[in-house]
């Protein structure tokens, strides 16, 4: 069943979102060459208790870190290490979600780290790109794999690029991960209905070569198989009346999604 | 973050009962009423099996001295069903 909220709801997960926001942006400026991915989660550690809201993936499932730190040929779910430093022409994904309320957001983006190759400022602006033009299909009255099939469309067939199979966006609200599963692959025009109300962490995560990807053996870190660089964008998004909502940032803002 | 969906909950296996059979040879030692037929396994036990409709429908004819090939139910190892008749 795929909840749908209403607008005190959405204000509150908007709340959380904001905090999201303000993190992650800080988090962005931070990166440079040199940093550990420890120091990013500490940030985001003290943060989260500063601006009272609680961190989401702390605990989730065991998950040892309030934030997911993936590094080049890492997909999702980096955890964050104090030997791990980042290098110039590294693209690092942050990752992060907080619950405010008993609502939650969740969000990321994938940032270069000084300079970076032609070929992985593509990735990442083809990967982007696809988040906005999945948010576009949160419209009331489409259809879930149409979200699916706008990813899958501009990745792999515009671009040549490979989505993940393996791993997937989320209906998203009083928990991380609710119904319905956001497959970023499929053909458009299937699944239920989208609805006034409902709320969708949009992810499509991009890999340069094959879509294949591995776990490590700290049972969170995914890999590509192929060793190939790899991008991921989220954003949490409502459908309301008036199109998509962005709750994971400011809602003045309009244009590109990150 | 994100989720790893879930492996769909219906067992490849499961959605069967017949494919949890364990097969067996036996022998028929005798015909009975109503397509059913006491057989000898290999391991000399004797048990009730009855011919398996697919065979049913194709008229295979089973006699007593006959090589069959017999599917036992983990649950219920007194009953089987006849799956195969060897020329």
């Amino acid at each position: 069943m795929i909840v749908c909220k209403s607008q005190a709801e959405l204000e509150k997960m908007h709340r959380a979102g904001l905090v999201i926001w303000e993190i992650l942006n800080d988090l962005r400026a931070m990166v440079r060459p040199g940093v550990s991915t420890k120091e990013l989660d500490q940030y985001a550690e003290r943060r989260t208790a500063e601006l009272k809201v609680r961190p989401a993936f702390k605990n989730y499932r065991g998950y040892p870190a309030t934030l997911c730190t993936s590094i080049n040929s890492e997909v999702v779910h980096g955890i964050p290490s104090k030997s791990r430093r980042l290098e110039e022409g590294d693209i690092i994904s942050l990752d992060f979600g907080v619950e405010y309320a008993g609502y939650y957001g969740d969000a990321a983006v994938t940032v270069p780290v000084g300079e970076i190759s032609p070929e992985l400022q593509k990735l990442l602006q083809v990967t982007r790109e696809a988040l906005d033009m999945a948010i576009d299909k949160l419209r009331v009255g489409n259809r879930l794999s149409d979200i699916s099939a706008a990813v899958q469309g501009w990745v792999e067939r515009k671009n040549g690029y490979s989505v993940v199979r393996d791993l997937c966006g989320h209906g998203i609200g009083t928990h991380i991960h609710e119904e319905p599963n956001v497959l970023n692959y499929g053909d458009p025009g299937h699944g239920p209905r989208l609805q006034e109300g409902m709320v969708f962490a949009v992810e499509p995560m991009v890999n340069i070569g094959g879509p294949e990807v591995r776990v490590l053996e700290d049972e969170w870190t995914t890999v590509t198989a192929d060793g190939t660089q790899s991008a991921h964008f989220e954003h949490t998004i409502a459908v309301t009346a008036n199109g998509p909502w962005v709750l994971t940032r400011p809602r003045e803002m309009q244009g590109p999604s990150w | 973050m994100a989720k790893r969906p879930e492996p769909d909950k219906r067992k490849p296996d499961a959605s069967n009962p017949k494919e949890d059979a364990i097969e067996v040879m036996a022998t028929v030692i005798e015909p009975l009423p109503n397509a059913m037929f006491r057989v000898e396994l290999e391991n000399k036990h004797r048990v009730l099996a009855h011919i398996s409709g697919k065979m049913r429908k194709n008229f295979i004819r089973i006699l007593a001295g006959d090589k069959v090939a017999v599917e036992l139910s983990p649950y219920d190892l007194t009953r089987g069903r006849i799956v195969y008749r060897y020329k």
